[in-house]
C-alpha cells in the first residue's frame, strides 16, 4: 500500500480532513485567546502588542504558512469529498430519510464549510491582508489593528456579517471536533463521550467568544 | 394490544428492469390484519395482482425471521421501516393505522443498482466481502474454547460486530451512500480475534480498496446508519476501522 494509494482512499481522504481540521481547530484556540487581549479595555495596548508579535516573530510567520497549506488541503480536498459524496445516489428518495440519527449540521459539513470560506474571504480582506502589507514590507507604518477593528465594528452591517459567519463555524465545528477524532480512530466508548461533549463546549465557548468581538465593540462595551 | 383490520394505500416503486425508469404506482388493500408481518402484506397484494393477471411485485426475502439479511424496503422515509432494530420482514403490520398510505421504495444508491421493482443488486456487498472479509488460514477443527484465551470484552465486541447480516439498510440511510458501517464491522469482527488478527492489516487495506471501487461514498460520522441498522451495529466499529487502517498504512512494508 502506498502513501498514493492510502490518501486516495475514502479513508485517507478523510485523514487529511481530519488532521487538518485538528490543526486548524488548534488555530482557533490561539486566535480566540489573542483576540480576547481586546477586554483588556486598555484601548488596545495589550491587543496591539499581541498583534505585532505575531507579525513580526518568526515562529508565527512559519506556522501561518502551515496554517494556510492545512486551511488550503482542508478546503479542496472538502469540495472534493463533497462533490464525490453527492454522487454516489442519482436516483433520489421520494421521502427523507431526516434527522434519524444524525444531527442536520452533521450532514450539511459543505454547506457550512463554504459559508465559512465566504466569511473568510471578507475577514481576510478586512484585517490580514491591509495588516499583513503595511508590516515590514510593502507600505511601512504598522496598522493600529484595535483602532481598525473599532472603525469595522461600527457598522452594524459587518457586525452581524461577522455573526452569522461565527455561527456557521459554531456548527461546522459542533460536528467536526468529534468527527476528527473518530476519524483518527478514536473508538473508546468513554473517549467518544469525553470528546464529544468537550467538542460541544468548544465549539459554543469560541463561537460565542468570537461573536462578541464586534459587539463588544459595537455596543461600545469596550472604547 | 387488540388485534384489528386495515384498509391501506401503497405506493409502490416500480421498475421492470435497470435500463427502465420507473415510476410509483398506486396500490389498495383491504383488510388486512395488525397481525401480519409487513411482507405477508406484500405477498396478499401480489395474490390479488396475479389474480387480475397482473405483473407480481418483486421483493427480496429469505428466511423471514430476521437473521439472513435478504429483505429490505425503505419504508415512509426509513430504511426496514420504523421500528428500531428491526428487519422488513420483521416489522409487523401493527405499526401502522387504518387508512395510512406506505410509501415503499428500494436502497438508493448507484452501487445498489436497481434490478427490477424493490430489489437492488447487492453484489458489491459480496465483493467487499471477498477483497479480505475471511480468515484465510485452514482452521481445521473448531478447538476446545477454552484453549485460546480471549479477553471477555473483546469477545463480545466482536460478537456485536459480527451480528451484521449484510442487508445494507446503512448505506440506504446515508447521505454519502457510504458501506462504512458494514465494512467496519466486518473489519472489527474478525481482527479483535486472535484467529483474525495475523491478516487484520491487509484485509482492511483490501476492503476498502473494493468498497471504494464499488461506487460507496466516504464515511462523514453523521450516524444515520446507527440509527437504522436492524442488529444496531455500533459506530465505534467505523472509527476502530479507522485506527486499523491509519496503523496499516503506517506499518505498510513500501
Ligand atoms: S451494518 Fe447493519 S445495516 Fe449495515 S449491512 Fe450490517 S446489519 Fe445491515
Ligand atoms: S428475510 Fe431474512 S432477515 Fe428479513
Amino acid at each position: 500500500m502506498t502513501w498514493k494509494e492510502v490518501f486516495t482512499s475514502s479513508v485517507g481522504k478523510k485523514l487529511v480532513m481530519s488532521f487538518t481540521g485538528i490543526f486548524l481547530i488548534l488555530f482557533l484556540v490561539v486566535h480566540v485567546g489573542l483576540n480576547a487581549c481586546i477586554w483588556a479595555n486598555d484601548g488596545g495596548t495589550m491587543f496591539n502588542a499581541g498583534a505585532h508579535f505575531m507579525g513580526n516573530n518568526v515562529v508565527p510567520r512559519i506556522l501561518e504558512i502551515g496554517l494556510f497549506v492545512g486551511l488550503l488541503l482542508h478546503i479542496i480536498q472538502g469540495i472534493m469529498l463533497e462533490l464525490s459524496n453527492r454522487s454516489k445516489r442519482n436516483v433520489k428518495y421520494a421521502i427523507d430519510y431526516g434527522n434519524q440519527g444524525s444531527k442536520w449540521y452533521s450532514r450539511s459539513m459543505g454547506l457550512l464549510g463554504t459559508l465559512i470560506l465566504i466569511f473568510l474571504v471578507i475577514h481576510l480582506a478586512d484585517f490580514w491582508i491591509p495588516n499583513r502589507a503595511h508590516q515590514g514590507f510593502l507600505l511601512g507604518e504598522e496598522i493600529n489593528l484595535y483602532e481598525k477593528m473599532k472603525l469595522e465594528f461600527s457598522e452594524l452591517w459587518v457586525v452581524i456579517v461577522y455573526t452569522l459567519g461565527c455561527l456557521s463555524l459554531g456548527y461546522h465545528l459542533a460536528h467536526g471536533f468529534q468527527s476528527a477524532f473518530r476519524t483518527i480512530g478514536v473508538h473508546n466508548k468513554r473517549y467518544n463521550l469525553m470528546l464529544t461533549s468537550l467538542g460541544y463546549g468548544f465549539s459554543v465557548v469560541v463561537t460565542f467568544a468570537f461573536i462578541m468581538m464586534p459587539w463588544s465593540f459595537f455596543l461600545h462595551i469596550i472604547q | 394490544m387488540e388485534h384489528y383490520n386495515m384498509n391501506l394505500t401503497l405506493k409502490v416503486w416500480r421498475q421492470k428492469n435497470k435500463e427502465d425508469k420507473g415510476g410509483f404506482q398506486t396500490f389498495q388493500v383491504k383488510d388486512i390484519s395488525s397481525e401480519m408481518s409487513f411482507l405477508e402484506m406484500l405477498d396478499i397484494l401480489n395474490e390479488q395482482l396475479i389474480n387480475e393477471g397482473k405483473d407480481a411485485i418483486a421483493f427480496d426475502h429469505d428466511c423471514r425471521e430476521g437473521i439472513c439479511g435478504t429483505c429490505s424496503l425503505y419504508i415512509n422515509g426509513k430504511p426496514h421501516g420504523e421500528w428500531k432494530g428491526n428487519t422488513t420482514c420483521q416489522l409487523h403490520m401493527r405499526a401502522f393505522k387504518d387508512g395510512e398510505t406506505i410509501t415503499i421504495e428500494p436502497w438508493r444508491a448507484n452501487a445498489f443498482p436497481v434490478i427490477k421493482d424493490l430489489v437492488v443488486d447487492r453484489s458489491s456487498f459480496d465483493r467487499i466481502i471477498q477483497a479480505g472479509g475471511y480468515v484465510s488460514v485452514n482452521t481445521g477443527n473448531a478447538m476446545d474454547g477454552n484453549c485460546l484465551p480471549i479477553d471477555k470484552n473483546r469477545a463480545d465486541d466482536s460478537f456485536a460486530a459480527a451480528m451484521c447480516i449484510g442487508c445494507g439498510a446503512c448505506v440506504a440511510a446515508c447521505k454519502n451512500s457510504s458501506a462504512m458501517l458494514f465494512v467496519s464491522a466486518k473489519v472489527s469482527h474478525l481482527a479483535l480475534l486472535p484467529q483474525g488478527e495475523p491478516e487484520k492489516r491487509s484485509r482492511v487495506m483490501n476492503m476498502i480498496a473494493q468498497m471504494d471501487k464499488e461506487g460507496f461514498g466516504a464515511c462523514t460520522n453523521t450516524g444515520a446508519c446507527e440509527a437504522t441498522c436492524p442488529k444496531e451495529i455500533s459506530l465505534s466499529n467505523i472509527s476502530r476501522l479507522n485506527k486499523e487502517y491509519l496503523f496499516a498504512s503506517l506499518t505498510a512494508d513500501k
